[in-house]
């Protein structure tokens, strides 16, 4: 392995699927990548996440053009490294009320304008069959789309110019006189470099931290059901979008029900909650019932279907609820790509797009300005 | 409110039960299924002979038995404890049980090992075999070859020739002759392993050291096995090869504790005598939450004498009564003992080169050595990674059958095996919706 650890043009930290992203089009754009991981490949978040790519769920702003440019590069990646259960099986977002409805086809509107595809529903039966009856209305969001993350993790690792060292934790930098990073210390010896991008979701803080840096990203749980294998009853990914606080003004907040969706091997999947308790695995019998019966509201067919697993991962939390992405403030040749709470697996194939023409010195196809490292600093 | 709820109710559970009814305390045993014993004393319905059996229904007759309940996970609620079920199968209901402390005493299940045609009908685990001369007197019909490894072959082996099983034979994978021996004196000890070996000598059955079944054949169910010779790392010695018919293989490579409560309560694990995990516990059979006990094969699999002796002990602790010296001595040595025996008959990773491309490692998922190989060098490095990539162990059985075999594989650390089950048993999502506080 020694030869391996020299010549490297950009060392990524972590084999999630953003990581994955970042290597991946920094090896098409022609740099030697070598991907270090702690565990395995899509071992943390990535392997606990459910593989929504949404737009649905994003009001217009950076997050939401970050979201559309990913949504053409995933479908672009479907074709050039198949292999990881790409659907385009859209969304669909119901509502119970009139004034839920209201809401919802306001937030579309605003929507359509920024570049949304979105068709209103009149009855949601319509294209859901199984789906609950007597709610008031939906939005169907076509390019909603879903993936297997840990197998999109795998598939983007899959390049020649990618080498992949699992079992090799990062203890921290080597810089040079001048304060560039030139190499990374780990468990396993050092590795020389050009160039470091440190993915590590939600343990990224912390990792930063080594390097000196200050990232406030903080692990955000969230909890997943699975249900046994039934047969195709679910056709979009499904969620109610309740709205609360200021209906009537542009800025209502939203509290949406779990997504609730099929998978091609049958399982159904519901999830996810979102709950701030530090790095405790242990799942309480309250999120599962909460899941549960989110998912039996909008199907009620689905209270006979048996449960046969629920997991969880952390979300790397990011105070501002946007993904950190770009140079780090202090150190040349130190990145970041963090930061994208439950979005990660939506919003990473943009993510490694726009970080690697970074670090290669082309300009962004779309402004990383806020998504910049530094914003926390210039906070403060 | 119960004084102690018992997981469990086999050897460890029921002496659990009776020692804390002994002593004025309020019990309730679950257990999904229908009679006080679990594996070990598992009885035909209605049969109830020997003292033992007698003894156990006057146990339970004086303790609240919750039969058919089947427990999806146990919450910690300030001072107490809730133990939420599964009751029924056609229309299961939801039920919960309530006591101050808990006894994990959920036992063990056969350890699997895979193989070429290992998944052909008429292959059954040691486990399963036992399970239906026990519970239903089922012999199974025609030529029957026994393999594997641990003491437990044995009175599968001499249960089935005394039922009037055609038993061809014995294949013990160790040589466990020599380090045996030196166990003599603590044989005579263990009444349960008496008279097995006189047994298959009385009904003519070979028993076959240092051998393995190490391929299943046959088209539509098995007719055949291959049994070689072994090196002492398992792999097959070149030439031993040779083909036996048969109709019925019950394999058994020893046992993997049932430990998905105790991680969900945040129980501390330790490596067992064969490295894999078991719950730690303390003299006096606590685990490393308060109001949390374990006993029997969940904390390192000793067999029954072992677990009634340690479930005595928890028993005690539950009530807060200093327990006689003879309990402590006595479960020390069967502590030993359980831990020579499972040192003499390790399981060596020789087992892998058995296996074919097609082998099937996961059969909920039809995952096959090569799918898993496949996930290894994309970058998998353990049960749950592979799992991640190859869908081995994802299925119905959540791993509980494959994980071990799946972990060896891929060279994972031994305390890696899966054993986080946040839900361990299925419920319908619907009871799920309605669960209450505890």
């Amino acid at each position: 392995m020694a030869e391996e650890r020299y010549g490297i043009d950009l060392l990524v930290v972590g084999a999630g699927v953003v990581g994955a992203a970042v290597a991946h089009y920094a090896a098409r754009a022609g740099l030697r990548v070598t991907v270090v991981e702690q565990a395995g490949v899509a071992s943390g978040s990535t392997g606990a996440g459910e593989g929504n790519l949404l737009v649905s769920d994003k009001t217009p702003g950076p997050e939401l053009d970050l979201a559309l440019l990913s949504m053409r590069l995933w479908t672009e990646l479907a074709q050039t490294v198949p292999g990881f259960e790409y659907e385009a099986k859209g969304g669909l977002v119901v509502t119970g009320d009139d004034t839920g409805l209201a809401a919802l086809r306001r937030l579309a509107g605003a929507q359509r304008a920024a570049g949304v595809t979105v068709t209103e529903v009149a009855d949601p039966t319509d294209c859901e069959p199984h789906i609950r009856t007597g709610l008031a209305g939906g939005v169907l969001y076509p390019q909603d789309a879903q993936l297997m993350p840990a197998l999109a993790a795998a598939r983007l690792l899959d390049h020649p110019f990618i080498r992949l060292h699992t079992g090799v934790t990062v203890t921290g930098p080597i810089t040079s006189r001048r304060g560039r990073v030139v190499g990374v210390t780990t468990t396993e010896g050092h590795y020389s470099c050009g160039n470091v991008a440190i993915c590590a979701g939600a343990a990224s803080g912390r990792l930063a931290a080594a390097f000196g840096t200050r990232l406030p990203i903080t692990p955000r749980r969230g909890v997943v059901l699975v249900t046994a294998p039934v047969p195709p009853m679910i056709r979009h990914k499904v969620y109610t979008a309740d709205y609360v606080g200021d209906v009537a003004g542009d800025t209502a907040a939203l509290a949406s029900s779990p997504v609730v969706e099929g998978t091609p091997s049958g399982p159904v999947l519901i999830g996810a909650t979102r709950e701030s308790v530090g790095w405790d695995r242990a799942i309480p019998v309250t999120a599962l019932r909460t899941l549960a019966s989110g998912a039996v509201a909008l199907f009620p067919a689905l209270a006979a279907v048996p449960v046969i697993r629920a997991y969880a991962g952390f979300r790397p939390f990011s105070p501002d609820h946007l993904p950190v992405i770009g140079p780090d403030p202090e150190l040349v040749g130190l990145w970041h790509a963090t930061g994208h709470e439950g979005a990660g697996v939506g919003l990473a194939a943009a993510t490694g797009s726009l970080l690697a023409q970074a670090v290669t010195g082309r300009t962004p196809s779309l402004d990383l300005t806020p998504f910049r490292p530094h914003r926390f600093q210039e906070a403060t | 409110m119960y004084d102690l709820v018992v997981i469990g109710a086999g050897p460890a559970g029921m002496a659990a039960a009776e020692v804390v009814a002994d002593h004025g305390g309020t019990v309730a045993v679950v257990d999904a299924g229908d009679q006080p014993g679990g594996q070990f004393h598992r009885h035909r319905p209605g049969e109830v002979h020997g003292r033992r059996l007698e003894a156990l229904y006057a146990v339970a007759a004086r303790v609240d038995m919750r039969y058919g309940h089947r427990v999806w996970t146990v919450e910690r609620a300030g001072d107490r404890f809730a133990v939420r079920c599964v009751v029924g199968q056609r229309e299961p209901a939801s039920a919960v049980v309530s006591g101050r402390a808990v006894l994990l005493a959920t036992g063990a299940h056969d350890r699997v090992v895979p193989f070429p045609g290992a998944d052909l009908p008429g292959v059954m685990t040691a486990g399963g075999a036992q399970a239906l001369l026990k519970g239903g007197g089922v012999v199974p019909s025609g030529r029957i070859v026994v393999a594997g490894t641990g003491v437990f072959l044995l009175p599968v082996a001499a249960g089935l020739a005394a039922a009037g099983g055609r038993v061809r034979g014995v294949y013990e994978a160790n040589r466990p002759g020599r380090r045996l021996s030196s166990m003599a004196g603590e044989w005579g000890r263990i009444a349960e392993a008496g008279g097995y070996a006189s047994r298959l000598v009385r009904h003519r059955v070979g028993f076959h050291r240092g051998q393995a079944v190490v391929a299943a054949h046959g088209r539509d169910r098995l007719t055949a096995v291959t049994v070689a010779r072994l090196t002492a790392n398992w792999r097959v010695v070149p030439g031993s090869r040779r083909r036996i018919e048969c109709d019925v293989l019950a394999v058994g490579y020893g046992f993997t504790p049932q430990l998905e409560l105790a991680e969900a309560l945040g129980c501390r694990l330790e490596p067992g005598a064969s490295g894999d995990p078991v719950v730690a516990v303390s003299a006096t059979q606590r685990t490393s939450v308060p109001g949390v006990y374990a006993a029997g094969e969940v904390t390192g699999v000793g067999g029954a004498s072992s677990a009634e002796l340690e479930g005595r002990l928890a028993g005690h602790a539950v009530m807060g009564v200093r327990p006689p010296g003879r309990l402590l001595t006595g479960r020390a040595q069967a502590r030993r003992f359980a831990y020579r025996l499972e040192t003499a008959f390790p399981v060596r990773d020789g087992w892998r080169s058995w296996l074919t491309d097609d082998t099937v490692v996961c059969r909920c998922e039809s995952v096959t050595w090569s799918g898993v190989r496949g996930a290894a060098s994309a970058g998998a490095v353990d049960a749950r990674t592979v799992k991640l990539l190859s869908r081995a162990g994802m299925g119905y059985c959540q791993g509980r059958v494959c994980g071990y075999a799946v972990n060896r594989l891929v060279g994972g650390d031994p305390m890696s095996v899966p054993v986080r089950r946040p839900i361990a048993q299925p419920l319908p999502l619907g009871l799920l919706a309605e669960e209450g506080e505890p």
